[in-house]
């Protein structure tokens, strides 16, 4: 069907899946306020978060299957937005499922903190369907205020409060950076729908516009500290580090994978002719991210941190599939997205297991020996460590997902020879810290005071097994979802390719 | 008198950034966040004196986002005024590395 999307009920219709979760988290926040805080309370706001969550997700692939288009509108309608809610809502879900868990453990009796995971997901999947700035801007802000509270969820704890601090300041400055640049390119080209802004940077010969040049930069500062790349990563590992566990996998796989479809679409969409314009300061951005993120990962003894500094390089290897500006790009980082995000809640599901009563932090000490108290756990996070690394055969989908942005790179319209050297570089430099994580599991004795982990709780179980064993079925057959990601971006097909507009003399490249 | 707008708001967006780089109380901090908010919204409007009410629309996003965010920010600013007694971010340093 092709909605036209000046009509109020095809407008609705096209946007089901978002409703539903808004109106269903709405409910659920009543259903939370009912009764008195209690862990009884708290558990089953969950299961019903859950329940919510399952049905928006069968909305979303019923959606997906439907192949519906859409007319020139606010919002995006294909399969490239749907690829994208299922990425979110699986981290949605598996967020609640672990914060069930790790809610009781910590005495976090607000259920109100499932219904937050809940409305940040339905900024996110406004955000991945937007087509126009303000839509942009709601969904991105809609998304991180609820993210602000998360972050500081566990009032008891002072890190808790301090990450949250820093998350909310420098988000809201991030916001701000954005925004202008927003109102600037708003004014340099009178429209704030995607498609009209890069129709008229064509029609009316603005690639030379300082406002718009200036525009694009401040909006790539504000998606540069969003998705958290190098000069404005600074916040990222503080605030991994104090938020609770299932929220930080949340922060580190889902916010990021919503903030990149979004940068993805805004700059393909609105931008690609003004590629000669940004194409350098996005690979630049890239090659610093990827190098940087992955060097001082190596120095990190704290886990948290560490995977902070591995999102922080994953984001690098991110920018390089919006550098190669092509469709193959656009598919292989959501299945880079699709992969990451797995490994990320199968490395923080078994985070939240390893954790003690304390609020202090976990480092590699506790991990020692692993494999002689819980070798199932310790597998478990080698798979994932391995997955986040990209090592073939055992990493699974962390392999394919790092081949086709390689792929991507190299066969884009402009081929991005030396982003592939420095992503396979820096992909080297990554094992220096998964491969010691996993050395540290396997070959170190057990420390003398470090007591066993706990049981692991059946739903966080469910989730680091489920998480794992889609990691290595995707690693053996990628086939389904690039298949479904590739016919996802009509939209980003129909744009004109970005080669189109160089100037003659630049060679092509295929 | 865009040009004039124009001028005026990005001069306050530059103060609000480095209000930012270079306080270091957290509602200051805060208060320069709201400023560069505030000098965006001008320019949205110098702008909708030009192409139409599409500027005029998001001013009033902005505002309501902006109201939003404030409610949340205050009430992270208290927790964690509630466990260090300072809302000064130089004493603020449990979480480095």
């Amino acid at each position: 069907m092709n909605f036209n999307l000046a009509i109020p009920t095809q407008l609705t219709i096209a946007l089901g899946p978002d409703l539903l979760l808004m109106f269903g988290a709405m409910v659920l926040l009543l259903f939370a306020a009912w009764r008195p805080e209690s862990a009884r309370h708290q558990r089953s706001v969950g299961v019903w978060s859950l329940v919510l969550t399952v049905l928006t997700l069968n909305a979303t692939i019923w959606y997906l299957y439907r192949g519906n288009t859409a007319g020139p509108g606010p919002i995006a309608v294909d399969n490239f937005r749907w690829m994208a809610d299922i990425i979110i809502l699986l981290g949605a879900g598996c967020t609640i499922a672990l914060s069930i868990d790790d809610n009781e453990r910590k005495g976090i009796h607000a259920g109100e903190s499932h219904v937050l995971v809940l409305l940040a997901a339905s900024g996110m999947m406004l955000l991945v369907a937007a087509r126009d700035m303000m839509i942009v801007f709601l969904g991105i802000e809609v998304m991180s205020i609820s993210i602000y509270c998360l972050a500081g969820i566990n009032r008891r704890s002072a890190r808790g409060a301090e990450g949250a601090l820093k998350y909310f300041l420098l988000g809201a400055f991030s916001t701000a950076f954005l925004l202008y640049g927003i109102a600037l390119v708003y004014g340099a080209t009178g429209a704030t729908n995607l498609s009209v802004i890069g129709e008229r940077i064509v029609s009316l010969h603005m690639l030379k516009s300082p406002i718009l040049l200036i525009g694009m930069a401040l909006m790539l500062v504000g998606f540069g500290f969003k998705v958290s790349t190098v000069p404005f990563h600074m916040w990222a590992p503080d605030v991994y580090d104090g938020s609770p566990s299932p929220i930080t996998g949340f922060m580190a796989a889902t916010v990021k994978a919503a903030a990149f479809v979004a940068f993805l679409r805004i700059w393909l969409e609105a931008f690609p002719a003004a590629a000669p314009s940004w194409h350098l300061a996005v690979a630049g951005l890239a090659a610093a991210t990827m190098v940087i993120g992955n060097a001082i990962g190596l120095a990190q003894r704290n886990v948290k941190r560490m995977l902070a500094y591995s999102s922080i390089g994953h984001a690098g290897y991110l920018l390089v599939a919006i550098a190669a500006s092509s469709e193959l790009g656009a598919s292989a980082m959501l299945f880079y997205l699709l992969a990451y995000s797995l490994a990320t809640f199968a490395a923080f599901g078994i985070i939240t297991v390893l954790e003690g009563e304390t609020d202090k932090p976990l480092t590699l000490d506790d991990f020692a020996g692993l494999w002689t108290v819980r070798p199932w756990l310790a597998v478990g996070m080698t798979v994932a460590m391995l997955s986040l690394m990209g090592f073939p055969i055992f990493g699974g989908a962390g392999f394919m997902a790092k081949w086709y942005v390689l792929q991507a790179a190299l066969q884009a319209p402009l081929p991005q020879v030396k982003l592939a050297v420095v992503l396979v570089l820096t992909t080297v430099i990554s094992a220096g810290y998964y491969l010691y994580m996993v050395m540290v599991m396997f070959m170190r004795p057990r420390g003398e005071g470090i007591a066993a982990p706990r049981a692991t709780p059946p739903l966080t179980r469910v989730v680091i097994v489920g998480a794992i064993a889609l990691v290595i079925y995707l690693g053996v057959n990628p086939n389904w979802t690039t298949r479904a990601a590739l016919a996802g971006t009509p939209v980003l097909s129909r744009a004109p390719l970005p080669v189109v507009a160089y100037p003659t003399g630049v060679p092509a490249g295929r | 008198m865009l040009a004039e707008s124009l001028f005026f708001s990005a001069v306050l967006f530059c103060i609000g950034v480095v209000g930012v780089l270079t306080r270091r109380n957290a509602i200051i901090l805060f208060m320069c966040v709201e400023l560069m908010l505030n000098a965006v919204n001008l320019t949205f409007v110098a702008f909708a004196q030009v192409y139409g009410v599409a500027g005029q629309v998001f001013v009033f996003f902005v505002m309501t986002v902006a109201a939003a965010e404030a409610a949340v920010g205050l009430a992270i600013i208290i927790a964690l005024f509630r466990h260090r007694q300072t809302v000064n971010l130089q004493n603020i340093n449990l979480l480095k590395g």
